[in-house]
């Protein structure tokens, strides 16, 4: 990786350059101060806090029903898996019985927004290493689950759709057929990204052993979801701890041992086909029943800590509240997969060039709102 | 065999039946200045367009439609846009280093134009090294772009404009020695020499296994040439924001812009002209109405720039070493071979005769 001149006299300087908070690679308001030798990064050093709404602050104000509201602004691309999360951890808490048709419609949303997530960020890394026709294949098929979300609770983003005890509504009677209209579209083009990116000569240049990430560190920084399993650590919560219907479905958690930005790539790509299969066992056997259980108008935690995790689409998203019986959380933590995957970034993006760090920081999917809250 | 120069003669003569010889000879010069500036301000308009349109198709969109019919009138609007945007500039920039940039740009690209054979006819300006006019004038456009980084005062500026420095420096080299395999063949220089001796095939058939050889080099250096997709690590819009014209606005970002889809016109018109046979038709044809040739020419050039804009909508960029790697380990080496076979091959008489 490091290519400069070996035993010469020539002498180079390291100069500092801004790269963001508006900047075409770092996707939102990031900023990267990087010390640079030529084209060889020397140090990464990532500034949050351009986008900080103090999330977890204004939680301790609102009441429990209004928490979920703010969640789907951090992540905004696993809204409805933020929102599950909350709501999973207030119905611990309460030790509430959810019906069973509850479960199974949250699972399969949270895989459509899962897979939704990720032909975005498929979209998105492409314009990263050059290729911009990538975008446009990525936004056709997120198209059909935004209207599919659309139909179902009038969001096609921040969707709030789920409730403490519950969901908002019943889903819309279309909801059904064209889920599956989406799995027999998708299944279809799912090849063409391998076609046009995976298999492509070059894009396999800038990809393999590029930002190399072993197991040992990818546990030690915290590293979750697809960058993690990227580096072989089993980390993925629906297998480990299921919430919610994963635990009635079989799927494989991918994992790849190389932990090089390629591996990322592919354990995103196959995880498409994973969530794919998931909504195919679950879509055609959603159980009758309530879409809610009845809770008090005013929430009230008992006294006591309650933690939750889910697998974002990103990685696992932990939900601590802490509780004094009153109808606030007394602190409220999100531990946001986001954060632990841009602490990764200098150790991966040290010594190489410019081009290779807007490589990995593509294959780590950064959304800024989840990191900075 | 100068038939080359008849539309200045044709004006020439024109216009020296109402003033004295040596007026109308600058008048002619002025004349046909005009009318290349006009048409190629227009053709490199439209380039933008056309390549909006094919990004559009590549990409399941529709592209611009709604300035005119089909579009058509959207990039005219951009350029009176652009002409009538205030021009910043960052301070304590080289403020005549960045005012003169964007005119070596343009002008290098606008002055390779005139040597092209458009017809037998329709020819500004034929002489006897005109390949080599070509290669020369084209390779000064790079002045401009690392004197537009470099006085930019801009980090972001200044690292597209040294990879475009260190890009178009290694791959000018294949562009020579590519076409100077076809020149082997041809044994002239004159760009309407070259396409005489194609009258006998194309001399992509002529020279057959060395000329495809060449012409892939070429169509691969060629687009590096130009700093487009899967090369424009000097715009790099990921890595660099805009690279060399970000601080650029108004018209002398527009001179920048036009002159990357000139160039690829240039680069483009080259290989139809070295490899394709130029203005001639395929098999003859169209031979009994000469100014055909016009259609052939542009038709085939635009193939060849579509092929290009296939690339960069297909392609993702290199990285900035992996470039250097290609070129110089590479298609250096086997430019280089690619010579000596075409060597042989004319020496020993293989190449194909219609």
């Amino acid at each position: 990786m490091d290519t400069t001149i070996k035993n010469s006299n020539l002498k180079s300087e390291e100069y500092f350059i801004n790269m963001g908070p508006q900047h075409p690679a770092t996707h939102g308001v990031l900023r990267l101060l990087l010390t640079i030798d030529g084209e060889i990064i020397k140090k990464v050093e990532p500034d949050l806090g351009y986008i900080h709404r103090s999330i977890e602050k204004m939680c301790e104000r609102d009441s429990y029903q209004q928490i979920v509201h703010l969640t789907d602004r951090m992540d905004y691309l696993s809204s409805h898996i933020n929102n599950e999360a909350v709501c999973l951890t207030v119905e611990n808490a309460l030790q509430l019985e959810i019906p069973d048709r509850v479960k199974v419609i949250r699972t399969i949303i949270g895989e459509l927004t899962r897979i939704a997530s990720h032909t975005l960020w498929w979209g998105v890394m492409g314009m990263d290493v050059g290729a911009l026709t990538t975008y446009f294949y990525g936004f056709r098929d997120r198209e059909m689950i935004n209207d599919i979300f659309e139909e179902t609770c009038g969001a096609r983003l921040t969707m709030n759709y789920n409730i403490p005890g519950g969901l908002m509504f019943d889903i819309h009677p279309n909801f059904v057929k064209r889920t599956k209209e989406f799995i027999a579209h998708f299944k279809t083009k799912l090849p063409e990204y391998d076609t046009l990116l995976t298999g492509n000569v070059i894009f396999q240049k800038r990809m393999k052993g590029v930002g190399v990430l072993t197991k040992e560190d990818a546990i030690s920084f915290g590293a979750s979801g697809p960058v993690g399993r990227g580096s072989g650590y089993s980390c993925d919560v629906r297998k480990h701890h299921p919430y919610s219907a994963i635990d009635k479905v079989t799927f494989n958690e991918v994992l790849k041992t190389d932990g090089d930005s390629f591996a990322r790539y592919q354990v995103r790509v196959q995880e498409m086909w994973e969530s794919l299969s998931i909504i195919e066992q679950l879509i055609d056997n959603i159980p009758e029943g309530d879409v809610q259980v009845a809770t008090n108008a005013v929430i009230k935690l008992p006294k006591g800590e309650f933690y939750q995790k889910v697998e974002t689409a990103r990685g696992e998203l932990g939900v601590y509240i802490n509780s004094t019986g009153t109808k606030n959380p007394y602190r409220l933590k999100f531990r946001s997969p986001g954060f632990s995957n841009l602490s990764l970034l200098n150790h991966i993006a040290v010594g190489s060039k410019i081009g290779d760090l807007v490589a990995s920081m593509a294959t780590l999917d950064l959304v800024i709102p989840d990191i900075d809250r | 065999m100068n038939i080359s120069l008849n539309i200045t003669k044709t004006i020439t003569e024109l216009l020296s039946g109402f003033m004295p010889e040596s007026a109308a000879n600058i008048g002619a010069m002025v004349t046909i200045a005009l009318i290349y500036l006009a048409i190629f301000a227009v053709a490199g308009l439209y380039l933008v367009l056309l390549e909006r349109k094919v990004a559009a198709w590549f990409q399941l969109r529709l592209g611009p439609n709604r300035v005119g019919p089909w579009g058509l009138l959207q990039t005219m609007a951009d350029a009176l846009k652009l002409v009538s945007k205030e021009l910043t500039g960052t301070v304590k920039a080289d403020k005549f280093l960045y005012n003169l940039a964007p005119y070596f740009v343009i002008v290098s690209s606008l002055m390779a134009l005139s040597v092209f054979p458009f017809t037998q006819e329709f020819q500004a300006f034929d002489i006897n090294i005109g390949l080599f006019f070509l290669i020369a004038i084209s390779s000064i456009g790079v002045i401009g772009i690392l004197l537009g980084g470099w006085a930019s005062n801009n980090k972001f500026a200044l690292i597209g404009a040294m990879r475009s420095g260190v890009q178009t420096i290694s791959y000018e080299l294949s562009v020579g020695l590519s076409l100077l395999t076809m020149v082997l063949l041809t044994g002239t220089l004159q760009l309407s020499e070259i396409i005489e001796v194609q009258k006998n095939g194309w001399l992509i058939v002529q020279g057959h296994i060395p000329a495809v050889i060449a012409f892939m080099i070429y169509m691969i250096a060629g687009t590096a040439e130009t700093n487009r997709a899967p090369f424009d690590m000097v715009e790099a819009e990921s890595e660099l924001g805009a690279g060399f014209h970000t601080e650029y606005s108004g018209m002398k970002f527009a001179y920048f812009f036009l002159a990357e889809f000139i160039n690829m016109f240039i680069i483009a018109a080259i290989a139809t002209t070295v490899f394709f046979g130029g203005w001639l038709s395929p098999f003859g044809i169209t031979e009994s109405i000469p100014w055909l040739g016009v259609f052939w020419f542009i038709g085939k050039t635009f193939m060849l720039v579509f092929l290009m804009m296939w690339f960069r909508w297909t392609f993702p960029r290199l990285r900035v070493d992996q470039l250097l790697t290609l070129e110089w380990k590479y298609l250096l080496p086997l430019n280089l071979l690619n010579i000596v076979l075409m060597a042989l091959i004319v020496w020993l008489g293989f190449t194909i005769q219609l």
